[in-house]
């Protein structure tokens, strides 16, 4: 009798598992390859539980270096990037990152730990109320009070976080309840009544964009970032030639449409082309797709699309009419609705005369440098960089000159090759963004292009490089400053550069060699690319500090205040 | 324009913060909001007064609102045929001479005395803002020590008129 109540409690007992372990479950039942993270003592629990588990985890060097990988793996995958770092200091180490995967819609599930709920609200050791700070920049966050609660929060963080508008999620495990022990039990279903994302668009709007697009003279798509987070490039395609409707593209859009497409128009926006800015300002018919209207797309808004019938497509309702009022609004993903538009389509405006007007832009203006032997020109530099990489690669930037130059020069034929920080505008982002990018697409060469600022701000990360030997290739666009902060004081400040020239600066060089990691300065033209093939060959690490134009600027542009037909510098 | 809004949350830890996160985010002033249970105790509605600058300004509030995976439904009841009530406790100063006066003058308000002191005395009153404000008025010249408002909290009547034009939130 005695014996099997021992029995009977024991395997009770085995049933129950801690809460690090229905962690790990979950992250196995939502089929999670790794994570980026960085331990410390709220997640002691949790990474016991790691270190016993088959999951990857890549040791970044600082946790805003783990966020930003994150991001970059979930760029390229289209999965949810895992972050896991301990708390107060080591949550709030990841706000920025949060902030950008939020305003550039990355899907994200971030685990931060939390002191024990016993002790939670009297300042403890590291305690941070990391569910109050991230609330207006994550999708949603949550804090486990019991463990038996985290698989659900678990599956539903994980589908709020890549569905509908993605985003980041976060959720906060505090200590105890990662020790506490749980019964195993299958979570059945999501139950979130208030989150159901609007994906089939309403056939009525559907109907309308149609109608106008008879009607039309000047159509031009203005396509963003939601063409790629819905993969909708294919049926993108289909839909502009079937119309011939001319593409321009939002920065963070770009590759969602191929480059070299006749109907893409390129970039649009502050730094954007000729032809993606002057069919925006003369269209007729506006029809964004997966685009925010974000202020340095639109210019002053008083000169934004003012002759045109606006259509947007957007999964997120709020964002139709937020900034431009709306004629025909059509919430849904973008992949549903122009498969929707491709399907109900009819007969066929002409638009013929318009094409060719667009397409004399951009012959007649097209993004173009002045040439200098003597020097390394930046512009020139990303031209290369798309030679030697034949396209292919994987680009990451931060934020700034080097990334106007890399979204105008590179030349992206296909999607998800394009990392940047593009609403948030983060520097910093790039270098590690890069590691998450090779970490998610290892077969794929990984280009981070970097300014000589910005790469300062998480250059510890070059000891991912050397613990995993992941071939990135570091590029850094070295103009000894904050190259865009420059290029605005000379512009707008009569030359006042304030604290924006970095004369002081370390041996990149010597840097990357004690970390163990290879490199190269490169001057000229033949050095970038001897450097570049043989960096790429070697399937190893690698720093290249390409020392370029120092004062060259960015062009062409829009001065803040001004309209999209009032560039400045379309002309070399 | 003043807008009232009524948002039907689940009744959890933290989505009032979330809400009102939201709107100071968005710069969005409230002027008074209420919170309380629903016929379902797992939900709560809060009711809201905003002033927004326009429509459009509006339209973005609710569908902001909305998009908070904790609020299930968000309703701008400013066009719409409504039952709105705020009650007001306000303590005014009192004299012997002056008690029964003010006694005589509430009374067309339907305020009650909820308590009463040798120096003053405590009223209740019930319904709209303007109603309040009034009396609130009629009563300055006696000496009010305290005043305590709700804010408004809201319901659609049961009838509403037709309108011919589309709902304006129709694309939600």
């Amino acid at each position: 009798m005695k014996a099997s109540w021992v029995a009977e409690k024991k395997s009770v007992e085995t049933s129950l598992v801690s809460g690090a372990e229905l962690f790990i479950q979950g992250l196995q039942n939502e089929k999670v390859e790794v994570l980026f993270g960085y331990p410390g003592g709220a997640v002691l629990p949790i990474y016991d539980a790691l270190y016993k588990s088959e999951m990857k985890h890549v040791l970044t060097r600082h946790e805003q270096g783990a966020i930003h990988a994150a991001q970059g793996y979930a760029r390229v995958t289209g999965k949810p990037g895992v972050v896991l770092a301990t708390s107060g200091p080591g949550a709030t180490n990841l706000v920025t990152g949060i902030a950008d995967a939020m305003i550039d819609s990355i899907p994200l599930v971030i685990f931060t730990g939390q002191v024990a709920t016993t002790v939670i609200g009297t300042d403890a050791f590291q305690e941070a109320d990391i569910v109050g700070i991230t609330m207006p920049i994550t999708k949603h966050n949550y804090q486990v009070q019991r463990a038996e609660d985290l698989p659900r929060i678990m599956k539903e963080a994980f589908h709020i976080a890549n569905t509908g508008r993605k985003g980041p999620v976060l959720i906060d495990i505090p200590k105890d309840v990662a020790v506490k022990r749980a019964e195993v039990k299958e979570v059945e279903g999501i139950h979130l009544p208030g989150y159901q994302p609007t994906l089939k668009p309403n056939i009525l709007q559907v109907k309308r964009l149609n109608e106008a697009l008879l009607q039309a003279k000047r159509p031009v798509l203005l396509t963003g970032a939601g063409v790629l987070a819905a993969s909708a490039e294919k049926e993108l395609v289909a839909f502009a030639e079937y119309h011939q409707i001319p593409v321009a593209q939002t920065l963070l859009g770009l590759g969602g449409f191929p480059a070299e497409h006749p109907l893409c128009l390129g970039m649009a926006g502050m730094h954007g082309t000729y032809a993606s800015n002057m069919a925006l300002y003369d269209c007729d018919l506006l029809i964004g797709i997966g685009a925010r209207f974000d202020d340095r797309l639109t210019g002053n808004l008083d000169h934004f699309a003012k002759k045109a019938v606006v259509a947007h497509i957007d999964i997120d309702p709020a964002e139709i009419g937020k900034n431009v009022p709306t004629e025909i609004p059509i919430v849904g993903c973008a992949k549903e609705t122009l498969s929707a538009l491709n399907q109900t389509r009819g007969d066929k405006g002409d638009y013929n005369e318009w094409v060719i007007q667009l397409t004399k832009h951009k012959t007649e203006f097209p993004l173009t440098y002045k040439t200098d032997e003597s020097e390394l020109k930046p512009q020139k530099l990303m031209q290369i960089l798309h030679d030697v990489t034949n396209g292919e690669a994987i680009v990451s930037t931060d934020v700034g000159q080097h990334q106007m130059w890399a979204a105008q020069y590179y030349t992206f034929l296909e999607s998800n090759r394009w990392i940047t920080s593009g609403g948030l505008g983060t520097m910093g982002f790039g270098f590690p963004a890069a590691i998450g990018a090779k970490v998610g697409k290892p077969e794929l060469p990984v280009i981070a292009v970097v300014g000589d600022g910005g790469f300062q701000m998480t250059l510890q990360e070059l000891g991912v490089l050397q613990d995993w030997e992941l071939p990135v290739i570091v590029v850094i666009v070295n103009n000894k400053s904050l190259g865009m902060v420059r290029q605005w004081q000379e512009i707008f400040y009569e030359k006042r550069f304030s604290h924006s020239l970095l004369d002081i600066q370390p041996d990149f060089i010597k840097l990357a060699s004690a970390y163990g990691i290879d490199g190269k300065r490169a001057e000229t033209e033949s050095d970038v690319r001897e450097a570049l093939t043989l960096a790429l060959a070697s399937k190893k690490p690698f720093v290249l500090d390409c020392v370029v134009t120092a004062d060259e600027n960015v062009y062409p542009m829009i001065a803040p205040g001004k309209g999209l037909h009032e560039m400045i510098g379309v002309r070399g | 324009m003043r807008r009232i809004i009524s948002a039907t949350v689940l009744n959890e830890s933290g989505v009032l913060n979330r809400l009102t996160g939201l709107l100071t985010k968005r710069q969005f002033n409230i002027e008074n909001i209420t919170v309380g249970h629903t016929e379902d105790p797992a939900v709560s509605k809060v009711t809201l007064t905003v002033w927004v600058e326009d429509d459009r300004k509006a339209e973005q509030l609710v569908k902001q609102l909305h998009k908070q995976i904790n609020i299930l439904k968000v309703r701008d009841l400013t066009n719409m045929a409504l039952v709105s009530r705020e009650l007001a406790l306000i303590k005014v100063l009192t004299t012997p001479d002056t008690r029964s006066e003010i006694k005589m003058l509430i009374e067309p308000f339907r305020a009650t005395v909820l308590d009463v002191s040798l120096e003053n005395v405590t009223l209740e009153v019930t319904g709209d803002g303007e109603k309040i404000d009034a009396l609130i008025e009629l009563l300055r010249p006696y000496g009010i020590k305290e005043i305590s408002r709700t804010g408004v909290t809201a319901i659609p009547r049961g009838t509403q008129k037709k309108v011919l034009e589309l709902h304006p939130y129709s694309i939600m």
